[in-house]
């Protein structure tokens, strides 16, 4: 459990976090979102202590996390990928940490199997690519076993297959009962994984609520359905409280609910469903909308990308 | 490689924590740290072979200028010719090692992994100079002696070469009339094992406190260039800049400086800087720098953002 009250940073005139307060539960995705600069890489060093907050506490566990007597076994966490001595190979960086809390030798090879990096086990990490240094330092968060994970934009920069790994591996590790606490800048990254959105901007809290709850919240947010029978599942969906309406290609928008209750009320009413997904685009707008007031850097000019790079 | 399938995530059980991490693990994993990444060897190797390759070639250079002009002899300093260069140069290469020891850290981002897993900062910093300061002692130890070995091998036969076995008696000045083998010597200096010893190891121990000085600015400017240029300009430019000032000021200042020490630490046939300290107090100053600058440097590393 992570508890974080009125953290408050500020970077020589800027304000990096602003008076946050909210809580990690304990056995979830709890996706940490908001856009570029919103302070989100911040937030995760406070509650580490690699940065000293102005003002406000964070606890793990009810202790600061300077005091937990053995911290990888508490939480496991992966900042920044490159952020290991290149010319150190993958065992003696991972070997160097697990002495720190006096982990076993032979975990190192343990942790090294489960991100698939045996066989470079003794290379140096600087040859690595971006796919393999995540992998690296995921396997380093695993060595203390720990009951929390904590991942700063761990999708960035990845290629689709890195991407569904990381994607898999957090689903792994939540329905393991693990906590997970995981940012980005994408909504779309959430929508599959995340149980809780802390969404903040300029470094103040916007919304702390479930997915199902920022589902509900945004209007734009809407669950595509086909079916053989459409009235029957219009009929269903008004009764739990839904709104669905016909869509020009002949599928079903239902707003007010997530596309798992949606799956559920056809079950229960009998009725066949062809296929049923989130509407990305929507779930994107509505994040974009609620942020639009605190992304950090707008654009100058929009819409004229033409211009752009033709200038020299 | 590694397939995108989900991760199977089968890790054996972790035995229970007993205790709390701390500077017992934090030195293991220093010490991992320090072997584990080549600058370590070469900076080490690069500091054997300029000391203990410049010892050999002065003792050669010794014993023909002996050979051809025998007033030489007087008042040779035969410990200290194999000794310089570990103490003037290799303190230099050391140095580096000093200041990588933590600046890598930084320049590579590491740290911010290393204090993740390890927040108790002022136990890293411990665990950090326990090591290196151990490592250093260690290989100064056995730079100083085989520079010692080699540069007297190089000039045995010279009638000078110093010993740790048994005294020897040199000359305290010559006079030479005419051709270099008519020379008269006067007095004698007796060079005892026992001095010896203590300049091999004073020396030893100079240029680990100055590895300790640069292991200190590493700490206080987290920069490796700037680490090693800031230890370097202390520790051999400052000094040159004082060399120039005109003697009335220069005599007075030069014994505050930490440079000075090394040149009374290897002296075995009496000082005679009389503007120098004797040896250990000269040392002493050395001291209270690398002292000042590593609690400097344990208060920013405690104190500042990762």
């Amino acid at each position: 459990m992570i508890e974080v009250r009125g953290l408050t940073k500020r970077y020589g005139q800027k304000v990096a976090v602003n008076d946050l307060t909210f809580g990690i539960e304990p056995g979830k995705v709890t996706g940490f979102l908001g856009p570029n600069g919103a302070g989100k890489t911040t937030t995760m060093r406070l509650i580490l202590g690699l940065d000293y907050p102005d003002a406000g506490v964070v606890t793990v566990d009810g202790k600061r996390y300077q005091n937990l007597a053995n911290p990888m076994r508490e939480v496991g966490a992966l900042l920044d990928a490159k952020a290991v001595h290149g010319g150190r190979s993958a065992y003696n960086h991972l070997l160097c940490l697990a002495q720190t809390n006096n982990l076993p030798k032979q975990r190192v090879g343990e942790v090294l199997e489960l991100v698939g990096l045996t066989e470079v086990t003794r290379k140096r990490s600087k040859g690595f690519s971006l796919g393999m240094s995540q992998r690296l330092g995921i396997a380093a968060t695993m060595l203390g076993d720990p009951k929390v994970l904590m991942f700063d934009e761990p999708v960035n920069g990845l290629d689709p297959e890195g991407i569904l790994w990381i994607r898999n591996l957090m689903k792994a590790l939540a329905g393991e009962g693990r906590t997970v606490f995981v940012s980005s800048h994408l909504m779309s990254e959430m929508e599959n994984t995340a149980d809780h959105l802390i969404v903040i901007g300029k470094g103040k809290l916007i919304a702390d609520c479930t997915m199902a709850e920022f589902i509900a919240r945004s209007s734009g947010a809407a669950v595509r359905v086909r079916t053989p029978s459409p009235d029957q599942l219009v009929l269903a969906i008004a009764a739990k409280g839904g709104e669905a309406t016909a869509d020009s290609d002949g599928t079903l928008l239902v707003r007010g609910m997530t596309a798992d209750v949606v799956g559920d009320v056809a079950f229960e009413a009998g009725i066949r469903l062809h296929e049923l997904s989130m509407l990305r685009a929507s779930l994107e707008e509505a994040f974009m909308e609620l942020t639009a007031d605190s992304v950090e850097y707008h654009a100058g000019v929009t819409g004229t990308t033409a211009n752009i790079g033709s200038g020299v | 490689m590694a397939t995108s399938t989900a991760p199977s995530l089968r890790l054996s059980t972790l035995p229970p924590a007993t205790g709390r991490a701390g500077l017992a693990g934090a030195i293991r994993s220093e010490f991992t740290k320090l072997r584990s990444v080549r600058s370590t060897y070469w900076t080490i190797a690069g500091l054997f072979i300029v000391s203990v390759g410049v010892a050999a070639i002065a003792g050669f250079a010794i014993a023909n200028n002996i050979h051809n002009n025998p007033v030489n002899k007087a008042g040779m300093d035969a410990a200290q010719a194999s000794l310089f260069a570990f103490f003037e140069f290799g303190q230099l290469i050391i140095a580096a090692l000093g200041a990588l020891a933590i600046t890598s850290e930084y320049s590579t981002g590491m740290i911010r992994t290393s204090l993740t897993a390890m927040p108790r900062r002022g136990t890293v910093y411990a665990a950090k100079l326990i090591v290196f300061t151990t490592v250093t002692l260690i290989v100064s130890l056995i730079t100083s002696f085989v520079s010692f070995f080699v540069g007297q091998a190089a000039m045995s036969g010279s009638g000078v070469s110093a010993s740790l076995f048994h005294s020897v008696t040199i000359p305290a000045t010559a006079v030479q009339n005419g051709p270099p083998s008519n020379v008269k010597f006067f007095g004698t200096i007796v060079i005892t094992p026992g001095t010896v010893l203590t300049a091999i190891i004073g020396c030893a121990l100079f240029v680990t406190v100055v590895a300790l000085i640069a292991f200190a600015l590493g700490s206080i400017i987290r920069h490796t260039a700037g680490a090693i240029t800031s230890a370097i300009g202390l520790m051999f430019v400052l000094p040159i800049i004082i060399a120039i000032l005109p003697d009335t000021w220069r005599w007075d200042i030069m014994r505050f400086f930490p440079d000075a020490a090394g040149r009374v630490l290897s002296v075995t046939i009496g000082q005679h800087n009389t503007h120098l300290w004797s040896a250990w107090p000269q040392f002493g100053v050395t001291i209270i720098y690398a002292v000042v600058l590593l609690s400097v440097g344990a208060y920013l590393f405690r104190k500042r953002d990762a």
